[in-house]
């Protein structure tokens, strides 16, 4: 049984349009029939699945590569529980919390999660340990404490390592949301999961789909204009 | 669908109970697992990395090596498999192109950066010693790229592994067949299937890091 299934039966091949009948490519007038009432909605779940995992993601990630940046002792235990976490298969890790935490937004969040740790706090941390030796120790040499220096100096300085990490972390987040449908009815992944068990409905599959890659690529592209804001020492020195 | 009345902590213990009595369907279904995994990792690699170990040697395009990358990661493995549905039908093949795609970008671009990033002081005292371009590339460039190259099959494996798994709502086989049929497997076997898969994947990365280990010059093996 394929979940999502419990929806509306899309497409109402009741008054369907030959296209849809048809289950032709691409069905222009069933995608404005549905923008309203299935795709729109599923986007917006989609966006706030991911944006709350990509922030909880972020602010461990943050923690921890903080953390792992003063005691050098952890990095190694550190990285290895991110990399566990990272080899898990998508679709087991959400089956796999179930039994713990219920078909929830929970199980979903904690899944996605898991699967921004990896790459945020390796990239936090890279980007912390690039810091030149000569800057730290100019701000030693300027009265700065190790905290300040690290507020002041060296996270500003690990800014586009952090934010790479982020567009990484964020792609990969709308990715995998589509598999939460499995979990919970949310997300673009619902109208695949709908239109993969209505006989392969093709207009909805390309449409819901569409949208998820369409997503990620702006995300992405939102990123880079954040780093751009973040880093503007960055953009003057290549005027 | 997965049912309220089975949420309990008890699953696992029930999950192992599963894999006792039901070893015969999963070494089939993880045979099965591993036949689409091999396949689509093997010709993946026939494509991507001959291509981005000749980039990487010519020091060119870049700019295909990380785009490749950014819009890999930005098709999501269930869209990737849904559109090869509607495209190709159901079937080992829809399955296998989905597992391609996803598989060549990681592939590829650490290979390219792998090769291209080599010492160019390494790469001119080999040329300095009288080596070809032929020699270069496999006697200083390759090997001292192989651990990155090794990363990118790593984690095109772990991809493979686990769209493979989701490839079962679209007749792949394997052990994502058990772990999207509660109803006939109940939810013991749904979580018995997803440690079984998250064990392979598990398997599959550990392999690859010792493989890479042992392939390595010492000088190229880090950490």
């Amino acid at each position: 049984m394929t979940p999502g299934a419990s929806g509306p039966v899309i497409p109402n091949f009741g008054h369907a349009s030959s296209c849809v009948t048809q289950n032709r490519f691409f069905c222009t007038d069933w995608f404005r029939a549905h923008w309203d009432d299935t795709l729109q909605p599923a986007l917006f779940e989609h966006i706030r699945l991911s944006a709350i995992a990509v922030a909880i993601g972020f602010v461990l990630a943050f923690a921890l590569a903080l953390v792992a940046y003063r005691v050098r002792r952890l990095d190694h235990p550190i990285g290895l529980a991110s990399d566990f976490l990272y080899t898990i298969p998508s679709l087991a890790l959400f089956q796999l919390l179930v039994p713990i935490t219920g078909l929830t937004v929970t199980t979903v969040e904690v899944a996605l999660v898991s699967y921004t740790l990896l790459i945020l706090y390796r990239n936090t941390l890279e980007g912390l340990r690039g810091v030149p030796e000569d800057v730290r120790e100019a701000a030693r040499g300027m009265g700065y404490t190790r905290t300040q220096s690290l507020i002041r100096v060296e996270i500003p300085l690990a800014v586009p390592a952090i934010v790479a990490g982020l567009r990484i972390a964020t792609v990969s987040t709308v990715s995998i949301a589509t598999v939460a449908a499995f979990v919970i009815p949310e997300g673009l992944g619902r109208p695949i999961f709908v239109a993969l068990s209505t006989n392969v409905f093709k207009t909805e599959i390309i449409a819901a789909g569409g949208l998820a890659i369409a997503l990620a690529l702006t995300a992405d592209g939102l990123l880079v204009v954040l780093q751009r804001v973040l880093t503007p020492w960055a953009r003057r020195q290549r005027l | 669908m997965i049912l309220a009345d089975q949420f309990r902590p008890g699953t696992f213990v029930d999950a192992f109970r599963f894999m006792g009595d039901n070893l015969d369907l999963l070494a089939h279904k993880t045979l099965e697992h591993m036949e689409l995994s091999g396949a689509a990792l093997g010709i993946a690699l026939v494509l991507a990395l001959p291509l981005g170990v000749w980039l990487g040697h010519l020091h060119r395009g870049s700019f295909v090596a990380i785009n490749a990358s950014n819009f890999g990661r930005a098709l999501p493995s269930l869209v990737l498999i849904a559109f090869g549905l509607t495209i190709l039908g159901i079937g080992f093949w829809n399955n296998t192109v989905a597992l391609v795609v996803l598989a060549i970008p990681p592939i590829l671009t650490n290979a390219f950066f792998g090769v291209d990033g080599v010492d160019r002081d390494v790469v001119e005292a080999a040329r300095g010693m009288g080596m070809t371009g032929r020699q270069m590339l496999l006697r200083v460039e390759l090997p001292l790229a192989l651990p990155l190259v090794f990363a990118g099959i790593r984690i095109a494996a772990i991809f493979v592994i686990a769209t493979a798994t989701i490839a079962a709502i679209a007749g792949g086989g394997g052990l994502g067949e058990i772990i999207v049929n509660q109803a006939s497997y109940r939810l013991a076997g749904v979580v018995a299937a997803s440690l079984w898969v998250s064990f392979l994947a598990f398997a599959a990365a550990g392999l690859l890091a010792v493989a890479q280990r042992a392939l390595s010059p010492r000088g190229a093996r880090g950490g």
